[in-house]
């Protein structure tokens, strides 16, 4: 054995302690990026982290990928820790989504996107009403009528707590609709799961949820879906309208998943990631990674998404004080 | 339907299939030994490696770290106090002194041979009822989700023991309080947190119960010092793991208590986010109810039917969870939504229709499942521990802990429904039945005794008279 062949395996055997996925080095853009997921194994934030690292090591875009999982805070751990360290952490990514968003309006940190380097929104889930299957609210223009008539009868669940993703989501809906968005009879469960238990318990009359969760149940004719977020209809379901043909004007929602580099990330550095990124949506281990999750496509990269996310947390900014949230 | 489960035996009778069931219980119990470390992170650290392999396979394999982690949290539960995962806290309170008394060969054959029996019977419950069972999980709405939680803190009586009742209560008011540490779940406000980083997301009720344990024995070591010679026959007596022989006695005081804490340990399973710890809590207190006053005291003092039902009640209640997951596609637990992420990204869609469309899958799970039992049991009976130090103090603390949380969020969620009003208390029969029987289990044993003498008295007369 060479010495060459010694030290790469010690590198190797190193890595592997420290609790590194190595994956062999080869001629890559990037040489290594460490993903820092603010939430435990097994969350979506991990599973994004994750499936973005393989397909990106597997391509050959990066050379190796490592994951730290810091919770804590509702996300607000990673922020700060990322935040403190910057100058170490010139080779880390942060995953995050709109709870980033809300929850920096709400205050549970007091950090913003803009104390951070956004990179790029890389996947996202649009939002969807749901009913049950044998509800008598048959279509989204039942719904608000009902709603119109008395909003008390028409109790809406979601899986975040009040003023959370789903309340905001469900309130947007019915401004659209010309309703009063402060009237929405907003029923809040610690997890997606259990709302979805809820619904199907009869214990609430609709909910508020991720359309790729919706999508699912509606496949088990378990559900039925009043209307989703997107701009136009999706191929994944062309029979439900989109919220805005369906009478609430103007609604548009994207729940995004995105990456973000510590502050004061040098611009050369960030332009590299964008790329690297950019490249990976047309690798078949990325087509791989996202069918397997049934993740959609959503590439909103550097000042795009900048500006996205000011216009997000305007948009839900002014809600939620409409709302009395702030 | 019986094609199907024959079309699931043979899927699960194959090598590949028979060797992850192995391959799951193994790395389940390592890792559900290791304090702190549950099921959801080994489930985890299983998800890589399950892609490529068929669906069956996957959940196959998922499934057997699942139940194996909860039967290998028992162990350290049992020989070192330090309860591996969330569900086998309650088995501490009497495998410990068990242990402390010379007798742990002993405590950890009850509590496999009780682990086998929950498993095994809940499996031939899923095996018979799994798709009719999806009406159960929908039964319960937030009230009598309420009610039942209401009903698990009268089990603090378990732990009151010979007169302790007021500390005991005292005790569960403090869980209940620190319940309601971090962000609340209705309004998403930050309670009792003093600005600090790491109480947002409240206290971990695993850390709760080994800071306790250890706390306890920390401090009677203060206030009791022992001499030299005791502290050398106590871990004597420790290291000398005892017999694994469960005598007939024992036997025939386990089997009734298996019975009932299986049934109870799936019906709570199936409850979607109740699990595995609630039922270990709820079948811990109902045993020593029935228990009767003379062997109810024994609770906590190293008893083997209070080891026994929280034994087979958590092992029970995580064949339970299966149902809402592969029957309605709802995940009750933290653990069952990563093994729901990953049966979708197999493009499996659980839910009403799934043993139809899926017979191989649905079937093939739950059969792997007494599979997986007896390989537990196998590997559980020759374990050989190693350490025991800590004394063990039963704490109602615990239990208003783990029910707080879940309560105080049902009852708000219920007014919010119910527009506050609180009349959803008596007006729906599922929950006043459970009120009320909780207000019975208080009641009754502070009247009985009254009424016994006072009816002794009458008939003293009435002999006299006569």
């Amino acid at each position: 054995m060479n010495s060459s062949d010694k030290t790469r395996r010690r590198i190797l055997a190193a890595g592997l302690a420290l609790g590194l996925l190595a994956a062999p080095a080869s001629a890559a853009d990037i040489e290594s990026v460490h993903f820092l997921i603010p939430g435990g194994a097994g969350g979506g934030w991990d599973g994004t982290a994750r499936g973005t690292g393989e397909a990106l090591t597997k391509a050959g875009i990066v050379g190796t990928a490592s994951y730290e999982n810091m919770s804590g805070g509702g996300g607000g751990k990673a922020i700060a820790h990322l935040i403190e360290t910057a100058k170490k952490q010139q080779g880390t990514l942060m995953v995050n989504s709109t709870p980033i968003v809300i929850r920096s309006l709400q205050k549970v940190f007091p950090q913003s996107f803009r104390d951070l380097t956004p990179v790029a929104g890389v996947i996202g889930d649009y939002a969807a009403l749901v009913v049950n299957t044998d509800s008598p609210l048959q279509s989204f223009g039942e719904l608000v009528t009902a709603y119109k008539a008395d909003p008390r009868n028409v109790s809406i669940g979601g899986g975040s707590v009040a003023g959370g993703m789903d309340h905001i989501v469900a309130a947007l809906i019915m401004k659209g609709a010309g309703a009063k968005p402060t009237a929405v009879k907003y029923v809040p469960y610690d997890a997606g799961g259990k709302a979805m238990a809820g619904l199907l318990s009869g214990e609430i009359k609709a909910l508020s949820t991720g359309f790729g969760e919706a999508i699912d149940m509606a496949k088990q004719d378990q559900v039925r879906i009043l209307c989703v977020t997107s701009k136009e209809r999706l191929d994944a379901a062309p029979d439900v309208a989109t919220c805005a043909e369906a009478g609430a004007k103007g609604v548009e929602f994207v729940n995004w998943r995105g990456f973000f580099g510590p502050p004061g990330l040098p611009e050369a550095k960030k332009a590299a990631y964008v790329a690297a990124l950019e490249r990976m949506y047309k690798t078949p281990e990325w087509e791989t990674v996202r069918a397997r999750n049934g993740w959609v496509d959503i590439f909103n990269p550097g000042d795009k998404f900048v500006s996205f996310l000011e216009g997000q947390e305007k948009e839900i900014g002014d809600l939620m004080r409409e709302l009395g949230f702030l | 339907m019986l094609e199907g489960i024959l079309t699931g035996l043979s899927t699960a009778a194959s090598p590949i299939n028979l060797l992850m069931v192995a391959v799951g219980c193994f790395v389940g119990t390592f890792i559900g030994m290791l304090p702190g470390l549950g099921p959801i992170s080994a489930i985890a650290l299983m998800i890589p490696i399950t892609y490529g392999f068929d669906p069956a396979t996957g959940l196959i394999l998922m499934a057997g770290v699942y139940y194996g982690a909860i039967f290998g949290g028992s162990t350290s539960s049992i020989l070192i106090n330090a309860p591996g995962v969330a569900g086998t806290v309650a088995t501490a309170f009497d495998g410990y002194p068990l242990a402390r008394k010379g007798m742990a060969g002993k405590a950890l054959a009850i509590a496999a041979y009780s682990s086998f029996s929950g498993g095994t019977i809940a499996a031939v419950f899923l095996l018979i009822a799994a798709p009719s069972l999806a009406v159960v999980s929908l039964a319960f709405q937030s009230t009598d989700y309420f009610a039942l939680m209401v009903l698990g803190l009268t089990a603090v009586a378990a732990f009151a023991g010979r007169g302790n009742v007021v500390k005991a209560l005292l005790m569960t008011v403090l869980g209940l309080m620190l319940s309601t540490v971090g962000t609340d779940q209705t309004q998403g406000v930050q309670r009792f947190t003093l600005g600090m980083i790491d109480l947002i997301d409240g206290v971990s009720f695993l850390l709760l119960a080994m800071a306790t344990f250890a706390l306890s024995e920390a401090l009677m070591s203060v206030l009791r010092p022992k001499s030299d010679a005791d502290r050398a026959r106590e871990l004597e007596a420790q290291k000398n793991l005892g017999s694994m022989k469960v005598d007939k006695e024992e036997i025939k005081e386990m089997v009734p208590v298996i019975g009932r804490s299986s049934v109870l340990g799936f019906f709570i399973g199936v409850l979607p986010g109740a699990g595995a710890t609630i039922a270990s809590f709820l079948a811990y207190g109902m045993e020593q109810r029935l228990a009767g006053p003379k062997k109810g005291a024994l609770f906590g003092q190293g008893s083997v039917r209070g080891l026994a039902a929280p034994e087979t009640a958590n092992n029970a209640a995580c064949s339970g969870s299966f149902v809402p997951l592969l029957t309605l596609g709802i995940p009750g637990s933290g653990t069952t939504a990563i093994m729901l992420g990953a049966l979708i990204s197999y493009g499996i869609q659980p839910g009403p229709r799934l043993f139809v469309d899926n017979p191989s899958v649905f079937w093939a799970v739950i059969i792997s499942m007494y599979l997986g039992n007896v390989i537990l049991l196998i590997l559980n009976l020759p374990l050989i521990p190693y350490i025991a130090r800590i004394l063990a103090i039963p704490s109602p603390m615990l239990l208003g802990f783990i029910l707080g949380g879940m309560m105080e969020e049902n009852l708000r969620r219920a007014l919010i429904i119910n527009d506050d009003s609180w009349s959803f208390l008596w007006e729906r029969p599922l929950t006043f039945s459970i009120l009320l029987i909780a207000a019975l289990t208080l009641i009754v044993p502070i009247i009985a005794p009254v009424v016994g003498r006072a009816l002794a008295k009458r008939r003293e007369a009435a002999g006299e008279g006569g």
